[in-house]
């Protein structure tokens, strides 16, 4: 189990160019495997561009109070970075100014956020129509000064998506840290508490699964099948949807398929997968993801090995929808993880 | 590197058995795959019979196969456990019920 972020234990894989080049390395530099550009190019589909704007991601901060094994953010105690103030109320300007329909928070944990409170306050009045808090769960019984987070979170109609790798205690336990699982029973106990997931219920309460591992994620479908059955009739748990989502080869998780041998077959897994149907959901064709500093990217991971925006503007503080308007997509081999299947995406399999 | 008849890298081109014979390796491939679509068995259920056949047949390859497979359709080790457990028991049930042959001509051959 590890207990400090690659940053903190000085890995060499703490740095995004060093991950970038891995990943354009080896398999794919030998010609073993085509790259993401080509295999796009092949499509017909190159350049990926961006389309009309409609989801707003924000990263507050790179703090978690959990170091999961597969974390493609690096996350944990040890991290500093969080968003200010000040580049919050640049978000909110943007919010206003853009008419994104959805507003998604995310970490780290974002309620470690000293601001996260007021923000939402805040972005509440906005008019989004989907506003989502990505919470681990853990953080809603780690310290008292949380455990109010459920009533917070209905108050402002926040639409909450947790992770939860497994329905099982040693399989969750395993990826994201021991007594992970019963602190996620408790929390969702405590959300269905308050009307979250309950059936016909307006609150919002999604799952994330990704899998503990070097494999790919089965039919989310299926697996939702499976969750709803063990968690109601174990814990008397309800949710609503399941969004299965494909760990994407960077950052803990490349670090992990290395350490454990698994990278090739890894890299082979999503290439096999690849579905050209995908391309045109990919996530990053309606997104914007700002960093804890206010830079933006296509998306998360593209945030997290520092790939910026494809454009004059590259900070949220010079929003302007035209420059960024039909951008072209920054790719990379890791890009093979939202196009493997059904395709993948932080919403889940493309519907 | 020390040699052996099994090298995992050789699942990846299983694909490859059909550019030696076209027709075939397309009729095979086409069968398995229907064979594991969902059905009147869902494709966890086949997933678990291949495990237990694997292991009976003792292909390495497919026990790589139907493991990562397992996973992947989250089913769990003691799931994938029994199942090999089922194989086993059908496995030595069949050699051990030869043992009423052996009876037979034991007793057929003794005064
Ligand atoms: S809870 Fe999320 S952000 Fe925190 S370490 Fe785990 S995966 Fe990373
Ligand atoms: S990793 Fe980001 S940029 Fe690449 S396909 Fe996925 S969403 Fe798009």
């Amino acid at each position: 189990m590890i207990k400090e972020s690659l940053h903190k234990r000085e890995s060499s894989l703490s740095k995004s160019q060093k991950q970038l080049e891995y990943l354009a390395n080896g398999i794919f530099k030998s010609g073993d495997l085509p790259t993401f550009k080509a295999k796009v190019n092949k499509s017909g589909q190159h350049p990926l561009r961006a389309k009309k704007l409609e989801i707003l991601q924000l990263n507050l901060g790179y703090m978690c109070n959990q170091v999961c094994e597969h974390c493609h953010v690096d996350a944990g105690p040890d991290r500093k970075e969080i968003m200010t103030k000040e580049t919050m109320s640049q978000c909110l300007e943007v919010i206003k100014r853009s008419g994104v329909h959805t507003l998604d928070l995310t970490g780290g944990a974002p309620e470690m956020n000293p601001n996260f409170r007021w923000f939402v306050e805040e972005a509440s009045t906005l008019g989004v129509k989907d506003f989502i808090v990505r919470s681990n769960l853990t953080i809603i019984r780690a310290n008292k000064k949380y455990y109010d987070l459920p009533q917070f979170y209905k108050k402002y109609n926040i639409h909450v998506v947790s992770s939860m790798p497994h329905w099982t205690k040693d399989k969750t336990d395993k990826q994201r840290g021991d007594g992970v699982f019963e602190k996620s029973i408790q929390a969702l106990q405590d959300l269905n508490a308050v009307g979250y997931g309950m059936p016909g219920s307006h609150l919002e309460l999604d799952l994330v699964y990704n899998p503990s591992g070097a494999f790919l994620p089965a039919d989310q479908t299926s697996l939702e099948n499976e969750y709803k059955k063990s968690l109601l009739h174990e814990f008397g748990i309800q949710f609503h949807k399941l969004f299965a989502i494909t760990n994407l080869p960077i950052s803990r998780f490349l670090d992990y398929l290395i350490m454990s041998d698994n990278y090739e077959d890894y890299m082979y897994s999503l290439v096999e997968a690849f579905n050209p149907g995908t391309l045109s959901g990919v996530m990053c064709t309606n997104t914007l993801s700002v960093s804890w500093d206010g830079w933006l990217y296509d998306c998360d991971f593209n945030q997290m090995l520092e790939l910026k925006v494809k454009s004059k503007v590259k900070h949220i503080r010079d929003y302007n929808s035209k420059e960024l308007a039909d951008r072209e997509i920054v790719v990379s081999q890791h890009c093979y993880g939202c196009t493997a299947g059904a395709g993948s995406s932080c919403q889940g399999t493309m519907q | 590197m020390s040699k052996t008849y099994y090298n995992p890298d050789d699942l990846r081109k299983f694909g490859k058995i059909t550019e030696w014979s076209e027709e075939l390796g397309e009729k095979f491939f086409d069968y398995y795959g229907k064979v594991f679509e969902e059905g009147a068995l869902t494709a966890r259920e086949k997933s678990l019979i291949a495990l237990a056949v694997s292991h009976v047949v003792k292909c390495p390859y497919c026990i790589d196969a139907y493991t990562k497979d397992g996973l992947q359709k989250a089913i769990t080790k003691e799931e994938m456990m029994e199942a090999v457990h089922v194989g086993a028991a059908i496995e030595s049930g069949a050699t051990l019920v030869h043992g009423v042959q052996m009876m037979n001509k034991y007793e057929k051959l003794s005064m």
